[in-house]
């Protein structure tokens, strides 16, 4: 009944207003998942606001040279983050390097070739392949993929192009190329399943189209459904790239764990997150703390921009195909 | 056929070849992983292995019952603050929200989700950790916690979406309250996909080692309450397959048998759940 009257009588003003629509029960609802929703936004303010104020020693000391010191020195104070900087950028290439063809070329045989329950089955796997914890993946790189990149990998490929200053030096097995591989294998499923739905969004016509002009399947899919889907595909790419960078556990098992800059993709180095798993901890003072979490707002700020940039492309293909940008 | 047309018909279906061969090897990479872990996990578990505590470094035996018991402790936290705040915060984003307030939750959201979860493990250290000048069971739970709230929000909000405005309106119509009718029309009418972003989500943190390393820690005994060093499976895991130690790896494989097939598990339940739901779509 009290939701009646609310409707036909006129609107009270002020408190009377706001005590009748408590009273409906409506407004308390709404306030109550209003509040649990601010946790949200508390949470992730709060967050900043730690990263920015517990790293504040480091910004004193060294201010932007502390992005551009190669220097790492625990014992005399010396903390500079571009060995870690470094590590994480070349491990999320190697990694993109290798997951952009094989999951793209994946995708496309899952939405355009595959008959619909070999697709779904497929994709299935792959999707499962991405919910396996990152420990594990780190516990089968240590105990296969290291002695596997260190007995066979690295030394063919040492052998023809060992000329090139990043297929040079000895080979360990723990360094950059063997991260970068295993952080392949986990951006794959991401890029294979978001991909896959960007290419299913592929309008049927424009397949057609290119059919009827006398396109090979290939050429159809090359040249008319590919470039359609480009933005979903980027935004796979992009989510793949943020996945990488932020990825700690596989990777602190198998990067060998050294704060130095090395041109050879064999030689062991450093990634931010690895870093921080490996010394937080045991970091002794004020300064080197500090510095770590420094290293923490480092990464923050660069999974942030990495993953704008990918919601916006995929919500750009998913309003609207791509083919009119 | 001429020379030119023959090479674009080749081309084609080598391409095309080629993309079953990516396809392909992703699914292999998948079950050679798996085969190799089941494989190497099957021959190193044992009945020790859920009922002993570790033993000192070095020596051989032993079990991992302390961190089973504290990955659940770890997990039953985070699940009690994760679960409820998240499904409230969806019940606001799909139903309440208002434009502005409702896209600024949702983008943080989103934001907190990409967080690399080493990121979450420093914020909980600085929250729970610092004051209280210990690794705890809580301050772990607080850090899966925090990435638990976002994914069950945002998975709640996308399937109380999808539920027919139609439904909606033939409640309100029978006069039933905004509130009422999310209670009994909604969320009834949503709850397999619900239920399945949960699970996914839950089996997502239980995974999750990098933000417990130096939130909950490690114990080599079982934790005596909440607010103890708590040992946890998966941060076990990765000190035993770093260490020099032999029967340390066998016990690291074992562990991680136990891990996947729980995860995967969970995983593939809640597949199941979904694709059984009619009312609703993902």
């Amino acid at each position: 009944m009290a939701t009646s009257a609310a409707v036909s009588a006129p609107p009270p003003s002020g408190a009377g207003a706001l005590l009748q629509r408590l009273r409906n029960g409506d407004e308390v609802a709404r306030l109550i998942t209003l509040a649990f929703a601010s946790s949200i936004l508390l949470v992730t303010v709060g967050l900043i606001y730690q990263l920015w104020t517990t790293s504040a020693l480091p910004r004193q000391k060294f201010g932007f040279g502390f992005l551009t010191s190669s220097m790492w020195n625990p014992v005399s104070g010396q903390f500079g983050a571009l060995p870690f900087i470094y590590g994480t950028v070349i491990t999320s290439v190697i990694a993109l390097l290798i997951a952009v063809p094989l999951g793209v070329g994946a995708a496309i045989f899952l939405s355009e070739l595959a008959p619909p329950r070999i697709s779904s089955t497929f994709t299935f796997f792959i999707e499962l392949l991405a919910a396996i914890p990152s420990v594990i993946y780190g516990v089968l790189a240590l105990f296969t993929l290291v002695p596997l990149m260190r007995d066979y990998v690295e030394p063919f490929l040492k052998k023809p192009l060992g000329f090139l200053p990043i297929f040079s030096g000895p080979v360990f097995g723990f360094g950059y190329l063997t991260a970068g591989v295993i952080l392949a294998f986990m951006t794959l499923p991401f890029i294979i399943s978001i991909s896959r739905e960007a290419l299913l969004e592929v309008p049927t016509e424009q397949r057609e189209a290119a059919l009827a002009l006398g396109a090979t399947r290939w050429e159809s899919t090359w040249q008319a459904v590919v470039p359609y889907a480009r933005l979903g595909i980027f935004g796979s790419i992009f989510l793949g790239l943020a996945r990488a960078l932020g990825e700690t556990m596989a990777v602190t098992m198998v990067i060998g764990n050294d704060p130095g800059i090395h041109a050879s993709l064999f030689a062991p180095g450093y990634t931010i997150a690895a870093v921080i798993a490996n010394e937080f901890s045991e970091a002794t003072g004020d300064l080197y703390l500090q510095s770590l979490v420094a290293l923490g707002l480092v990464l923050f700020l660069l999974t942030i921009v990495i993953n704008a940039m990918a919601r916006l492309l995929i919500i750009a293909t998913t309003r609207r195909g791509s083919a009119n940008p | 056929m001429t020379l030119r047309n023959r090479w674009r018909k080749t081309l084609s279906t080598v391409m095309l070849g080629l993309t079953g061969v990516c396809a392909v090897v992703a699914v292999a990479i998948l079950f050679l992983m798996l085969g190799y872990l089941v494989y190497n996990g099957w021959r190193s578990v044992d009945w020790d292995f859920f009922t002993k505590l570790p033993k000192a470094p070095g020596e051989t035996g032993g079990g991992m019952a302390n961190a089973i018991v504290g990955s659940f402790q770890i997990i039953l936290l985070a699940t009690l603050i994760g679960l409820p705040v998240g499904f409230m915060a969806g019940i606001y984003l799909s139903e309440f929200g208002g434009k502005t307030f409702a896209f600024l939750v949702r983008y943080m959201a989103d934001l907190l989700n990409g967080v690399p979860s080493i990121v979450i493990g420093i914020f909980a250290y600085a929250v729970v950790v610092v004051p209280m000048h210990v690794n705890s069971a809580l301050a772990g739970g607080v850090a899966l916690a925090v990435m638990l709230i976002p994914i069950t929000a945002r998975s709640t909000e996308q399937f109380m979406s999808s539920v027919p405005q139609t439904l909606r309106e033939g409640a309100l119509a029978l006069g039933a309250s905004k509130w009422k009718t999310i209670a009994t029309v909604v969320v009834p009418a949503a709850y397999r996909g619900i239920a399945t972003g949960m699970i996914l989500g839950v089996a997502r943190i239980a995974g999750e080692t990098a933000p417990l390393l130096f939130t909950s820690g490690n114990n080599a005994y079982m934790s005596s309450g909440f607010t103890q060093p708590t040992a946890s499976l998966p941060v076990m895991i990765f000190l035993r397959a770093t260490a020099p130690y032999e029967d340390w790896h066998r016990q690291a494989w074992a562990a991680g048998m136990v891990l996947l097939l729980l995860v995967l598990l969970a995983n593939i339940a809640a597949r199941l759940i979904l694709s059984r739901g009619i009312a609703v779509q993902k």
